[in-house]
């Protein structure tokens, strides 16, 4: 009899110590955010003390070899290839996502899914070599002269085309899941008044659905921001304010993989690339969140 | 007015295929580009030898020494961090089933975590590096990687751990059991196709991605023989060689991006067998 309680003794103490135990991993692992932003922030303290923050945000002019540090032609380089991206997957996305919940017979989305999927497989660096070797040269030789300008090919347009592909999947699937939430008795509903089914579309499921479709495509702008190997191989990386679609243009991501060989040999340059990576985790934070907040509303109305 | 509606309905019935079919057309096109070029270049050395002497200038040698790398490195993130994930997961599963609340807002972290590009993480992997004084190796990239491919991991177990049903935790409990043995003999073996899908799918992420290693990894032409080495990684054999100007060099990166690109598709094969294997039986 004492041997027994012994060992139920034993188990629940195992329970107990292993509850504590998960929960502060749990904890930690959660907390891994406020350390990422505390360490980059200390480690680009040194560059954030010495100069004011606007004109390391507003000035134009990086030589960092004379000590000048302006990031405004990298912030507005991302902004410039992330929103070229999100302008084309807007369109493309959404006619997708409605087409595979709304019309598509169950074989098609069979079919399909398995591509959405291995597409969001595919790394940054492929979809890299694929720009280098196909689109590039397809708007150095067909859509530059166009506008009768000459380019290599190596523009802000190559890099929002590049990126409007890898974040295809990604809004595609958060659509499909914002469109499921719409229940079917509303359609039902408008259907029977003798709407069509893209008017029901239109007015129930879009209408419905709107504060999830945004979040759908922040949560794609803020991947997009990111995206680091593939934009740099396709977008000339020249440090000035791009003017037009068809300039070459340098992002942050970039700027960040693109020195870190010789970062440690000039002085400020390694505070300078990690204030980089803290301004592009602050903005990507600031749009992630927002998204995800509208999101796990929706989810909770849901259920 | 009335007609005008159907032909909308007759116009979107038309383009909403044809996004579809684009969508589809670029993931064939980048398929296509990447094995054309790629086979023209592939050949037995490239797989089987480290770069020898003047590989950078197109002589002879091949990846072998980033294949190798690529898979040491995602094998050890994979391992820390599915070692770290599975109590967090059950913890967050059976501990806290009921606490919606509180899971919601663990869940939303690790979403964000999710949603941080891995340039960051690199960055993030560097001032680790630096404050404990280690140098760029196969340690420093797997510590990196683990850090970037957990909430990819979490996230993805979550999903299938989420569905227990509450019948079965009930039923564990009602025999005596204690929550950790429901944990982990009994929920773990319920999610145990979402283990494994989060496995590949985390695997698949480390040895496709450039960006978090490019601080930590270093770069190495030989198999590292241990952990505090430098270690080549497929992606960034594949970047440095195509920024030679010499044609053989970059025909070799193109074979590398189709080596990278079959490693991904077997993946991807793999997860789906498993998912529908299991699937089978619920």
């Amino acid at each position: 009899m004492e041997t027994k309680s012994k060992v139920s003794y034993y188990r629940v103490n195992k329970n107990r110590y292993a509850k504590n135990g998960m929960m502060v991993l749990t904890i930690l692992a959660c907390s891994l955010i406020v350390l990422i932003v505390v360490g980059l922030t200390i480690r680009s303290a040194p560059i954030l003390f010495s100069r004011p923050l606007s004109e390391l945000l507003f000035s134009t002019e990086w030589k960092p070899f004379k000590g000048q540090f302006g990031f405004a032609p990298f912030i507005v380089g991302t902004f410039a290839v992330t929103g070229v991206a999100v302008v084309i997957a807007v369109p493309l996305c959404l006619l997708t996502a409605i087409y595979l919940s709304e019309y598509a017979s169950s074989r098609v989305t069979r079919f399909v899914n398995p591509f959405i999927d291995v597409l969001s497989g595919i790394p940054s660096i492929i979809f890299g070599v694929w720009g280098i070797l196909l689109v590039v040269p397809f708007i150095s030789k067909y859509i530059a002269p166009l506008f009768n300008v000459s380019s290599n090919g190596y523009t802000v347009l190559a890099g929002g085309l590049v990126l409007s592909i890898m974040i295809f999947p990604i809004i595609i699937n958060v659509l499909l899941e914002v469109f499921k939430t719409v229940p079917n008795e509303m359609k039902d509903a408008s259907l029977s008044l003798g709407a069509t089914k893209w008017q029901t579309v239109k007015k129930v499921l879009l209408k419905r659905a709107l504060p999830g479709v945004i979040a759908a495509f922040v949560l794609g702008l803020s991947r997009a921001f990111g995206e680091t190997m593939a934009v740099l191989m396709v977008t000339g990386n020249v440090s000035k304010l791009p003017k037009s679609l068809m300039d070459p243009t340098y992002t942050l991501p970039s700027l960040i993989a693109n020195n870190y060989g010789e970062m440690l040999s000039i002085p400020m340059y390694d505070s300078a690339l990690l204030l980089a990576s803290l301004i592009l985790l602050m903005i990507i934070l600031f749009f992630n969140i927002i998204s995800r907040i509208i999101l796990v509303k929706i989810e909770r109305n849901y259920q | 007015m009335k007609k005008l509606r159907f032909i909308e309905e007759k116009i979107f019935r038309i383009i909403m295929p044809l996004a579809t079919s684009l969508i589809l057309l670029s993931l064939v096109l980048i398929i296509y580009t990447i094995v054309t070029k790629g086979m023209a270049s592939l050949s037995w050395s490239m797989i089987t030898e480290t770069p020898k002497g003047g590989f950078y200038m197109g002589k002879e040698g091949g990846v072998l020494n980033a294949i190798i790398g690529s898979i040491l490195l995602a094998c050890g993130a994979v391992l820390i961090a599915v070692i770290i994930s599975i109590p967090i997961v059950l913890y967050m599963n059976v501990y806290q089933r009921g606490n919606t609340k509180m899971m919601n807002l663990v869940r939303l972290c690790f979403d964000v975590l999710w949603g941080i590009p891995s340039i960051v993480y690199g960055a993030f992997g560097f001032t680790i590096m630096l404050y404990f004084g280690m140098k760029t190796s196969l340690l420093a990239g797997i510590i990196t990687v683990s850090l970037f491919i957990l909430p990819v991991i979490i996230r993805t177990m979550d999903e299938v751990f989420k569905t227990v049903p509450k019948e079965l935790l009930d039923a564990s409990y009602s025999l005596g059991a204690t929550k950790f043995e429901t944990a982990f003999k009994v929920v773990i073996r319920y999610g145990f196709s979402g283990l494994m899908t989060a496995i590949l799918i985390a695997f698949g992420r480390g040895i496709g991605d450039a960006a978090s290693v490019l601080f930590t990894a270093g770069y190495s032409d030989s198999i590292p023989t241990s952990l505090n080495e430098p270690v080549a990684t497929l992606p960034l054999a594949i970047f440095f060689q195509l920024g030679t100007p010499i044609p053989e060099v970059k025909g070799r990166a193109y074979a590398s991006a189709l080596i990278l690109t079959i490693f991904i598709m077997v993946i991807s094969i793999i997860s789906r067998y498993i998912t529908k294997r299991f699937n089978r039986y619920k």
